[in-house]
């Protein structure tokens, strides 16, 4: 730990808002109150821009998911406020690392390994949407992922079906099944289309069935319903069991969320499907907002732990914060990361402590993996997605197993090498590891291990050759936080969801931003010269 | 490039293209005044480029440049004609043509110049397939850039192969792109022909490409390209050796020859007559499809008394120019030769190769048709003049055939006179396993998907399944139902009202096939005509009666070669072409049809032994525009057939120059009788007109001449 003398004296002390950690929600608020005119100070304790949602070298990523900053526990006290001690909890659990091999680790600095993977951006999705609104696509560059596959029956992976040009070529599909889901691709544009025919339209009340039901209504075959639910809809849950399905996507979401893939086909002339990634990670994306946020003034403080919550004496009220060096410094307003917890004060209410509780008890969690190896999954692609429908890998598979596969054509490996993300809903660590363990023997050769011995031994022996061996690979559990509205002056920021996309994350955010400043646009409409060739120029060729 | 809508302009809008449109012309203006004069100075060549960059339309300002640039590489310095210099005056005309298509994509006269240049073999074929990658992401249906890459992929002598790749990427890419298709279909056509490697088994690639192009039907069946693709590739698989179907007379018979039409009791069935006066009667020869290269030389007859040397034939119904199914020559008998009880002659088609279908398959096996003819002694006994009287197509005149008939019995003895089938090249097993394929691939989309271009295809399919299994031998399976070809083509004509009109043509040759395919549903069409008031010395006649069906068209004759009187009555009959082959039609009712406009009856003109010709009730002259009246010969193109006889009327005659449609087919026809009432064209000075035109003609609508 440095000596409190190190660090600079922030000045001035008084700001409209204080932002603690850099995460993609906080560094999004952090830029959209300062593009609203506020005075912003954005803090983080860590040495690089992130919080959860940074890309790590891989020797800092193992440290950084293992054990968060612990509370500081010193110069607490102050003279006019009651102070407050803030304290980190973890996030992370079930940390399981397996090294075969000693090159990743020897080449840790040539990795940029996302906290949050997978996650990619829809084309025409809100992200995206605000990127090219915010100008922010001048600090990113992204690479098409040139892929989807569903695992087959038979333990291969099939290419998903997902435009009119991929039925065409698909080769696992039927002759029927081409015509059936390009059918129902045409029924929901001829749906969402502006021609008002009655005819045209789904009915309302098929609109809020389950899409699971509507699909088998119109007669959609087994596989073509996996394929919509779980690669293009992105469903968690088994939408087959719909009493045990936490999360039951109806008509009416199920077809937007297609019709927002569809639109994301074709949206950039240089990228070739529905979605792409940033070059260098996910981690590029707070970056660029705290970019665009010191651009409009906010200042930035990395390096600068955060030791206490300060409360005006009498009232309790939220007045400022204290830094490890010491200095105290106010603002009406405090945004904080989802890693840190705020004991109950003497004072003041201890709603804070409850809710944190009662989020733990409920929390959702997501296993999250992270495999290196040298060949790619599909020796056709570079950057790929699969998935694992619910069911596909074992008969209790409740959620849907998703991976994504990255190369170095995205600077996130040395090349030659290939990362590979998973992630999984899951109701406990055990299940958790299950589920990703199932996706990794199907997708790849696991050296001196023993379960490759019994588990889909017949498997592992038929496709042995074929399939990329493991170098390196990690499992985690990650807790999930939901944003569910500030407290007084403080709110705390969603922890990165299960989702794939960042659709989700960007409403939560954008609620918080809304509750706090009620009366501000988020990210007013700037003249970004024209959207178009910005777009354009998005993605590099 | 697609379904932009279009925006009316706005005032300033409209301004500018005013404005725009003076600097045009003040421009070409220029450039014409170069052109006359020979002008290619710096000076004078930048101003055409400036002309042609704006306006790449300008067909001669791009002859202009062509002229420049010949001028240019012919006063190159003596001492300094090197490539360099060459090639920098090219360059220049390639950043033009680059300019042009900047401005538009689709300027045939910027393409061509392009072409020019390159084909002068300086210029590098790389760079014109850089630039058409780029041109072919911005547009990939753009035919002006398919067609270029045609041309360099030719001059750079790239492999057919590679090309191929490259439409199978393209189409991949977007599969409703017609012009990657097509390129598609000319690139294997040249790979068939040549049978490299991986193309000499004909069968196993276009197995290949249908399925390749099934995948496209069935994720899109309303998306028309591959459904165009497939029509091609069907056409490959029926692509098949013209055969010789049938002739008149028929093989195995015995004709008759008589002048009056009267037969001779002693005359036994089977036997065929024909009137014919100067002893001539026609030889036809009906194929499978329109032939080429039918003469003396790939035809030979023997037969000791043929007057004629060497035989002429003439293709009867020439839809393409020198292609025709049927072939006519005429036999001549020696008036020298009195008494001859029976000639017989032998014919053999095909007997040196020569003759082509217009797909360029040669009829390679060569058919023998043997018959006999009588020419009776006493052919000078009857009196020449009959008597003729007017004919009635009354209802009540017509009999259907007792089996037992004299003429059932001649019928049935016709259809044991079909050329034997044991001659004819065995049906391709592939083809026809194919095409069952298809069908049931077609059949399993329509399940599920109401296409209407899928119901058409299902159509094709079956019709050319059942001309596989009719030309082919015996032992090929069972045709399928004509009924649901027809359902079918019922169905499209609800589905798809735009296009009634292709559905009923479809739908009457279907019709026609199932009525005429062979002579035992033919005999269902069978009439026997005798009036009831005639006297009982009159013989009674055979008519084929096909009235009342809804034909638009008239479909095959090949069983049909021997009808004398025909009756298609009571139809939707637009046009009559294929009528001609029936030379021996000598009375026609085509009563009650569709029929709008004179020169829709020139299939007419050929037949020389027509008398009574009944076209009551149709529509000529009830269309103000008639799109049709013009694609005759006319007095308003040259290629006039007959001359015009313009004495016949008196110079003064109006009627002439109204009715030169009505001379051009009546003034070749030898009628008798004809019907011509409720047609709104026909007035008492048409009837004068038409007695006057054809001095054979006794009656007009049952007014005779003289009143």
């Amino acid at each position: 730990m440095e000596e409190a003398e190190s660090y600079p004296p922030i000045d001035p002390s008084n700001f409209d808002l204080i932002v603690i950690g850099t995460g993609l929600p906080e560094s999004i608020v952090a830029s959209a109150a300062s593009a609203a005119g506020k005075t912003v100070l954005h803090l983080d304790s860590n040495p690089f821009y992130g919080s959860h949602s940074a890309s790590l070298p891989l020797n800092d990523f193992i440290p950084f998911i293992q054990s968060e900053s612990q509370p500081q526990s010193r110069n607490l006290t102050s003279d006019d406020y009651v102070s407050t001690p803030v304290a980190t909890r973890p996030l992370y659990s079930a940390v399981e690392t397996n090294s075969y091999s000693s090159e990743p680790t020897e080449n840790s600095r040539k990795f940029n390994l996302d906290l949050a993977g997978p996650r990619v951006l829809l084309c025409s999705d809100s992200m995206i949407d605000l990127i090219l609104k915010t100008g922010i696509n001048q600090y990113m560059e992204f690479k098409s992922v040139d892929a989807s596959f569903i695992s087959s029956a038979d333990g291969g992976l099939e290419n998903v079906p997902d435009s009119r040009s991929a039925i065409f070529k698909n080769r696992g599909l039927s002759l029927t099944e081409k015509n059936q889901l390009m059918k129902f691709f045409k029924l929901v544009q001829r749906h969402l289309g502006d021609d008002e025919t009655e005819d045209d339209k789904i009915s309302d009340q098929d609109l809020e069935s389950p899409f699971v039901e509507f699909l088998t209504k119109i007669g959609l075959s087994q596989k073509l319903k996996s394929i919509i639910l779980y690669t293009i809809v992105l469903a968690d849950y088994d939408q087959e069991n719909l009493e045990a399905c936490k999360d039951v996507i109806s008509t009416k979401s199920g077809i937007s969320r297609l019709a927002l893939y569809h639109s994301s086909i074709g949206r950039f002339p240089n990228a070739n499907g529905a979605i792409i990634y940033p070059i260098y990670g996910q981690g590029e994306l707070p970056q660029a907002f705290c970019r665009r946020a010191a651009v409009k003034g906010c200042i930035y403080v990395l390096r600068m732990p955060v030791v206490a919550i300060l409360n005006d004496k009498d009232s309790g009220e939220y007045k400022g914060i204290k830094l490890v060096s010491g200095q105290e410094l106010f603002s009406p307003k405090l945004i904080i990361a989802p890693s840190f917890t705020i004991p109950s004060t003497p004072n003041h209410d201890a709603q804070v402590a409850n809710s944190d509780d009662v989020s733990l008890s409920d929390t959702k969690k997501v296993a999250r993996g992270i495999c290196i190896t040298k060949h790619s999954l599909n020796t056709q692609v570079a950057n790929c997605l699969v998935f694992f429908p619910p069911r596909s890998l074992y008969l209790e598979q409740s959620t849907s197993v998703r991976v994504l596969q990255l190369s170095s054509n995205v600077a996130v490996c040395p090349s030659g090498m290939f990362v590979t993300y998973l992630s999984a809903m899951c109701d406990d660590n055990v299940q958790g590891k299950k589920l990703l363990n199932a996706a990794i023997n199907a997708l790849f050769s696991v050296p001196i291990s023993g379960n490759s011995e019994n588990s889909g031994a017949s498997n592992l022996s038929e496709h042995a050759e074929e399939k990329p061996c493991l170098l390196w690979s990690t499992l985690y559990i990650q807790e999930l936080t939901t944003f569910q509205g500030g407290l007084d002056s403080i709110s705390k920021t969603p922890m990165p969801d299960e989702h794939l996309h960042y659709t989700d994350l960007l409403d939560a955010t954008e609620k918080i931003f809304k509750e706090i400043y009620p009366n501000e646009e988020f990210f007013p409409s700037i003249n970004v010269s024209n959207d178009d060739e910005g777009g354009g120029s998005e993605l590099d060729s | 490039m697609h379904g932009r809508p279009r925006k009316a302009p706005t005032d300033e809008e409209q301004e500018a293209s005013s404005n725009k449109a003076v600097k045009l012309r003040d421009l070409q203006s220029q450039v014409l005044q170069f052109h006359r004069n020979k002008i290619y100075t710096k000076e004078a060549i930048e101003i055409s480029a400036k002309l042609l960059e704006s306006n790449p339309e300008h067909y001669t300002g791009w002859n202009y440049r062509k002229l420049a640039v010949e001028h240019l590489l012919d006063h190159l310095p003596e001492n300094g004609v090197d490539s360099e210099s060459i090639q920098s005056i090219l360059d220049e005309e390639l950043r033009l043509v680059e300019n042009a298509l900047k401005r538009n994509f689709k300027s045939y006269g910027a393409w061509h110049h392009r072409k020019w240049i390159l084909s002068k073999g300086h210029s590098s074929t790389d760079r014109e397939l850089r630039l058409l990658s780029k041109f072919q992401k911005l547009d990939s249906r753009n035919f002006h850039a398919w067609n270029y890459r045609r041309f360099i992929s030719a001059l750079k002598k790239i492999p057919d192969e590679e090309e191929l790749q490259y439409t199978t990427n393209m189409i991949y890419d977007n599969f409703s792109n017609y012009s990657a298709w097509h390129n598609r279909s000319v690139l294997l056509s040249n790979l068939l022909e040549k049978g490299g490697k991986g193309y000499d088994d004909r069968g196993t690639v276009l197995g290949e490409e249908y399925e390749f192009v099934r995948n496209a039907l069935f994720t899109d069946p309303d998306d028309q390209s591959g459904w165009f693709y497939h029509l091609w590739l069907l056409e490959q698989t029926l692509q098949r050796e013209p055969l010789f179907l049938s002739s008149w007379p028929p093989n195995g018979s015995t004709l008759c020859l008589s002048i009056d039409g009267y037969l001779n009791s002693q005359q036994s069935w089977p036997m065929l007559h024909f009137q014919s006066k100067a002893r001539t009667f026609p030889l036809i020869l009906y194929f499978s499809e329109a032939v080429e290269g039918v003469s003396s030389s790939t035809v030979t007859v023997e037969s000791e008394y043929n007057a004629g040397g060497d035989l002429i034939w003439r293709p009867l119904s020439p839809k393409k120019f020198g292609f025709s199914q049927a072939w006519l020559t005429d036999l001549k008998f020696s008036d020298k030769v009195h008494s001859l009880e029976s000639c017989p002659v032998k014919i053999t088609v095909a007997h040196f190769p020569g003759i082509i279908s217009s797909s360029g398959m040669p009829c390679s096996q060569s058919c023998h048709l043997s018959f006999t003819v009588c020419v009776p002694a006493n052919d000078q006994e009857r009196s020449e003049v009959q008597t003729a009287h007017r004919i009635s197509l009354e209802e009540e005149n017509f009999k259907a055939l007792a089996t037992q008939s004299e003429e059932a019995k001649l019928v049935h003895s016709l259809s044991k006179l079909e050329i034997e089938k044991v001659n004819r090249p065995t049906t391709c097993k592939q083809s026809l396993e194919t095409i069952s394929n298809e069908i049931a691939h077609c059949q399993e989309l329509l399940s599920s998907t109401d296409c209407k271009i899928g119901k058409l295809t299902l159509a094709r399919l079956w019709m050319a399944r059942n001309t596989l299994i009719t030309y082919g031998s015996t032992d090929d399976g069972t045709e399928v139902h004509y009924e649901d070809i027809l359902a079918l083509y019922r169905d499209l004509m609800k589905m798809d009202p735009v296009h009634i009109c292709y559905y009923e043509d479809e739908y009457s040759l279907a019709l026609w096939k199932q009525a005429t395919s062979n002579l035992v549903s033919l005999l269902k069409h069978c009439y026997q005509y005798q009036e009831t008031s005639s006297s009982p010395s009159m013989n009674p006649s055979l008519c084929v009666r096909l009235n009342g069906l809804s034909l638009s068209r008239i479909g095959s004759m090949e069983h049909l070669l021997w009808v004398q009187m025909l009756d298609l009555s009571h139809n939707k009959l637009r046009s009559i072409e294929g009528l001609e082959t029936l030379q021996l039609l000598s009375c026609l009712n085509l009563s009650n049809n569709k029929i709008c406009s004179f020169t829709a009856l020139e299939p007419l003109k050929k037949l020389k032994s027509l008398q009574v010709l009944d076209i009551s009730n149709n529509e000529i002259g009830a269309h103000s525009i008639d799109t049709r009246r013009y694609l005759c010969s006319s007095p308003l193109n040259h290629a006039l057939v007959s001359e015009w006889h313009f004495d016949k009327f008196a110079s003064d005659d109006v009627t002439l120059k109204d009715h030169w449609d009505a001379y051009l087919i009546f003034d070749d026809l030898n009628l008798i009788q004809l019907e011509i009432m409720g047609n709104a064209i026909v007035d008492d000075r048409l009837r004068s007109f038409l007695f006057k035109l054809m001095p054979s003609l006794k009656w007009i609508d049952g007014e005779s001449k003289c009143d």
